[in-house]
């Protein structure tokens, strides 16, 4: 555990090293870390989140300090180092492959040198946890990507990706909960909304749950996204 | 009710924003310019997290049914009421059917407008912030349009006087220089980057919005190609992507990204940044967090200042 501070703010706590982010040891220690900060209530701690193989509090500069916050954090974390984190949710998440809804499965097929019918498979035979949700409201990193399916970013990003669609980046698959700019190559798409502001919570996934893919043709996708009123 | 009776620009409601839900990947979002937002929320009396709307570089023309106190503070986009000129950090009074226009900016980018009560539009997760990326808060998630109709809360029990107002160095003004603390990645940068950025002007670039400034100037270049993890970026993070141009992020920032942070600047510098428009330049000076605490707790001061100097004042409504 090291401490050290963000601009004048936040205190940003290494919980692992970076090449062990995406650990499942990791995640665990981070939903820990996570959630025994935040039950605390430090004061004038606003926010409490995990990014990679860190946490950060961000707090308000005219009531705490790092200096003041610094041993709080060191001693709630030893104290809590015993206890487990919740046990993590499954979640399973339609996905209507390849097609309009899935413009870059031929190039990852091409890329990986497996038919596209393989690719599908592999990404659902996968068993996915959220290491962090980031970049927008309610996006998970997901690891457990099959090394097979790896594939880098888009050269130049597409202006607008839709709402539900379903990434491969590097060694990690994501799906998007907003329509947004975006450089992932994307496979297929989810009719669930990930992303959902009047409901708690308003996000589907957290860090640490177990996802999986499932396979859907075009009509169920058109069902299940009426059904959602998208 | 405020009515929307015409829309320029980008007119959104804004309060101090959403913060508990960055660990869902929501940042807090809120006022670009908390300094002209608690301020302008002080001089009508209401609490500094109502929400107030924040009026981009041109403004929308306004009116209202009722008799209404009103406060501006941040740029100076020549407002008017019913024709007459209304300068910044100041409160009035709008009258029945008052009419509130603009006639261009003058200095700033950013103006905010409090009425007295509050525009208040129905909270998302505990904000009314307008956050236009995610398409929550204020009006529908979106900038204001002509034919939109605000409502307003009760005003407050009292009404502070027109006197005082925030000491004039306090104001925020774009442009100039900016004190920034170094960021977890100031070492991936070269000796020389790292002196160019902190001695050199930036330009924002037109491409600049509530996400982040974006400048031009001397590119920043890394010691050497290292991968970086999605790490945590908050208001006044400045990355550097790879083109070497650095972007200083704003209200709307993401709550992670993957580009090394060179800097933060430090929290009561950021309403320069927020008054910056493209064009004008900005420096940066690197100052220790020691000093930037000092400063943060010299504001919260400033400000309570201001708001014993109104309620002494205090006349009733």
């Amino acid at each position: 555990m090291r401490l050290s501070s963000l601009g004048d703010s936040a205190l940003v706590v290494r919980i692992a090293p970076d090449e062990a982010a995406g650990d499942a040891a990791t995640i665990e220690a981070l939903r820990a870390a996570v959630a025994g900060l935040a039950t605390a209530n430090l004061p004038g701690v606003v926010d409490v989140a995990a990014a990679s193989a860190t946490v950060t509090l961000v707090f308000d500069p005219t009531m705490t300090s790092v200096g003041t916050l610094g041993p709080l954090v060191e001693h709630l974390l030893r104290a809590r180092s015993e206890r487990p984190a919740p046990a993590p949710r499954a979640v399973s998440l339609p996905v209507c492959y390849g097609g309009a809804h899935g413009p870059d499965l031929d190039a990852v097929a091409e890329h990986t040198g497996l038919d596209p019918n393989t690719v599908i498979r592999l990404h659902t035979n996968a068993r996915y946890r959220v290491a962090m949700i980031g970049f927008l409201p309610g996006f998970p990193y997901l690891v457990g990507l099959p090394a097979a399916l790896a594939m880098p970013r888009l050269a130049e990003p597409r202006m607008q990706v839709p709402a539900g669609a379903v990434g491969i980046a590097g060694d990690r698959t994501g799906v998007y909960p907003l329509a947004s700019p975006g450089g992932w190559r994307i496979i297929g798409r989810t009719p669930l909304p990930l992303f959902r502001p009047d409901r708690d919570p308003p996000t589907l996934l957290a860090a640490g749950d177990i996802v999986r893919f499932t396979p859907i043709d075009a009509a169920a996708f058109d069902r299940l996204a009426t059904e959602a009123g998208r | 009710m405020i009515h929307v009776d015409r829309a320029a620009g980008l007119t959104t409601v804004q309060d101090l924003g959403r913060p508990g839900h960055r660990g869902r990947g929501i940042g807090a979002g809120g006022a670009a310019d908390h300094l002209a937002l608690v301020t302008a929320n002080m001089l009508v009396g209401n609490a500094s997290a109502a929400a107030a709307l924040e009026i981009t570089l041109v403004g929308p023309t306004l009116s209202v049914d009722r008799p209404i106190s009103i406060a501006l503070a941040g740029a100076d986009l020549g407002m008017r009421i019913d024709g007459i000129a209304c300068p910044p950090w100041r409160a009035f009074d709008l009258p029945a059917h008052g009419c509130i226009d603009f006639t261009g900016r003058r200095a700033g980018c950013r103006a905010i407008l409090a009425v007295a009560g509050g525009i208040d539009v129905a909270p998302v997760l505990g904000s009314r912030a307008t956050d236009l990326r995610a398409g929550i808060g204020g009006v529908a998630g979106r900038a204001l349009r002509a034919g939109d109709v605000l409502p307003v809360g009760p005003p407050p029990a009292w009404r502070p006087p027109a006197g005082p107002a925030l000491a004039t160095d306090l104001r925020s003004h774009g442009g100039g220089t900016v004190r920034f603390i170094a960021g977890p990645e100031a070492d991936w940068f070269t000796a020389a980057a790292r002196d160019t950025f902190a001695t050199s002007a930036y330009t924002l670039t037109p491409e600049s919005d509530r996400m982040g400034c974006r400048l031009a100037g001397p590119p920043l270049p890394r010691a050497a190609p290292r991968d970086m993890l999605s790490q945590t970026v908050l208001p006044g993070t400045v990355q550097v992507p790879p083109g070497g141009m650095p972007i200083v992020l704003l209200a709307d920032a993401p709550v992670t990204g993957g580009y090394p942070r060179i800097g933060v600047v430090i929290t009561v510098d950021l309403p320069i940044v927020a008054q910056t428009m493209p064009g004008d330049s900005l420096r940066f000076h690197e100052v220790g967090l020691d000093e930037a605490v000092a400063l943060c707790r010299e504001r919260r001061r400033a400000l309570a200042r201001l708001q014993v100097g109104l309620s002494c004042g205090e006349t009733r409504r």
